[in-house]
């Protein structure tokens, strides 16, 4: 069972043509890594879903096509949107930023939000803006997962993260995603082939790849080509 | 010493009409990318909305009647802030020019139309008598009517943050200002937030017009129109979006004109405030309390 299909999708942002004709599907359950250089269209690719770009094309959740659909009744949809750049509410305290994130009618989760980041706990009063960069990227995630959404979309959770945060974010999103279904961009091969089961390339707005993780990351002149990465 | 305290109380009555003026256009521009150029047909509005009720409810004593005639001020003034944003600004968004050549012409019909109504000579409205009376405050005899504007402005001012601080409406308000498309995604329907926060400038705006007839002594159709232009300047100085800048704003502008007016000469008040306006641009771009945009 698929989660997502997205079928011949076309996106322009502004007079560019980002995607051109991107058809992939996100099994239902696990992660899937969209993977592919910088500027290929990943995260275009997350906003078309999010309904925060137009686009032509297909896409669908559990067999209702989202696009057209307005943004909100995209997320009231079960979607956690987790923005490249965090975008936490600056002006707003870390309590406020959750509080906002409170879906009415959806069980609210800080149990488990403060079990996978209890530094939060810590600084539900103090303002978004002054956290630190992990601290800010754990309060975005956190508010994704606050309400049990079953379909999370994920963009580049680890970037411009030190090292040893970047391994707490994924041990807490390895938690977190166990038992949901993640669409995940990410730059840092080491991470997407840790969390993920699934990977799907782009390259130049199309797919260039489409299937397991470990036989994209096994394969490292598939990986050179598309990624410009060394495996480790 | 005396005329020193008359001229901060006067200036203070007068920073309240501006900033009630100022906080809805801050809000709407804030959270919208609006620039409402008709923001001035609603004081005006809520200026004859309470002229009205003071010329026709005679059997009501004068103090009960004038909280009425001010609640009257501020209904008219939001139902024509929802009804503006519901049926014409929606239609328009991301469009600027289109809102702005569209907010320009309502501001300009809505004149005429009331202007035909009432005819262009300022109303004269009844007032309780105290509101002429002056008060001493050590010294200076100062009008009662300026301390009532600035205690509402005041009143306004606290009600408006209680608002934005402790309810959700409040909290999606200022989450949008910083960051719209994020909160649709968060799954919240921004839209309605544009109809209260229009609906909210709305009834400020009326408010204002309420006590604008009594600080300029009637009530005339481009009153509000010629207010615009400072609420405009208030509204940049204290930070798009910033309730508490347009309030710090509003209590700056006025003051500056008013001592301009009265120490150096008359007339040179209003220029003041434009060399002021061009200070704050240079050292601050992003207003006093705003925040630089990402």
């Amino acid at each position: 069972m698929s989660a997502l299909d997205i079928a011949d999708l076309n996106v322009w942002r502004g007079e560019a043509h980002v995607l051109h004709g991107v058809t992939f599907s996100v099994l239902e359950r696990g992660v899937t890594a969209l993977l592919g250089r910088n500027g290929v269209g990943k995260t275009t690719t997350l906003l078309a879903v999010m309904g925060l770009l137009r686009g032509t094309g297909s896409i669908r959740v559990g067999g209702d096509e989202l696009l057209g659909t307005a943004t909100h009744l995209i997320a009231r949809r079960g979607i956690g949107y987790v923005p490249e750049d965090r975008e936490v509410f600056s002006t707003l305290s870390v309590a406020e930023n959750l509080r906002l994130a409170e879906r009415p009618g959806a069980e609210h989760r800080y149990d488990l939000v403060f079990d996978l980041f209890p530094d939060l706990r810590g600084r539900l009063a103090q303002p978004a803006g002054t956290l630190s960069g992990g601290q800010q990227q754990m309060l975005a995630i956190a508010r994704a997962l606050l309400n049990p959404n079953p379909l999370l979309l994920i963009d580049e959770p680890t970037k411009g993260l030190a090292p040893i945060v970047v391994e707490h974010v994924v041990d807490a999103l390895a938690r977190a995603t166990a038992d949901a279904t993640v669409l995940l961009v990410e730059q840092n091969l080491w991470v997407a082939s840790h969390l993920a089961q699934q990977a799907v390339v782009l390259d130049h707005g199309t797919v260039a790849y489409a299937g397991g993780m470990a036989a994209l990351a096994d394969d490292p002149a598939l990986a050179g080509r598309y990624l410009g990465v060394e495996v480790r | 010493m005396s005329s020193f305290i008359l001229y901060t109380v006067t200036g203070l009555g007068l920073a309240g009409l501006y900033f009630l003026l100022a906080s809805g256009l801050s809000l709407i521009f804030g959270l919208m990318s609006v620039l409402n150029l008709a923001h001035g047909a609603f004081f005006a509005a809520g200026g004859y909305a309470a002229w009205w009720v003071m010329d026709s409810f005679d059997a009501v004593p004068l103090e009960p009647r004038f909280v009425l005639a001010v609640a009257a001020a501020g209904l008219v003034g939001a139902i024509l802030g929802a009804i503006v944003e519901r049926g014409l600004i929606r239609r328009l968004y991301g469009s600027h020019v289109r809102q702005i050549l569209l907010t320009i012409g309502l501001g300009l019909a809505a004149v005429a139309l009331m202007g035909g109504w009432f005819t262009y000579n300022p109303r004269l409205m009844d007032q309780p008598a105290w509101f002429g009376a002056t008060t001493d405050l050590s010294g200076a005899m100062v009008p009662n009517s300026r301390l009532l504007i600035l205690a509402v402005a005041v009143l306004l001012l606290v009600g408006l943050m209680t608002f934005l601080a402790r309810t959700r409406h409040g909290l999606i308000i200022r989450a949008g200002v910083e960051n719209p498309a994020m909160v649709r995604a968060l799954g919240i329907d921004v839209a309605r937030s544009f109809t209260i926060v229009f609906a909210l400038g709305g009834l400020l705006a009326g408010v204002g017009g309420a006590l604008g007839a009594v600080y300029f002594n009637g009530i005339s159709p481009d009153l509000g129109t010629t207010q615009l232009i400072f609420a405009f300047i208030v509204v940049v100085i204290g930070g798009l979006g910033s309730v508490p800048g347009t309030a710090v704003a509003a209590v700056l502008v006025a003051l500056t004109q008013t001592y301009v007016n009265n120490y150096v000469a008359t007339g040179l008040g209003s220029i003041s405030v434009v060399v002021l306006l061009a200070v704050v641009l240079l050292v601050r771009p992003q207003g006093l309390l705003g925040k630089a945009r990402q």
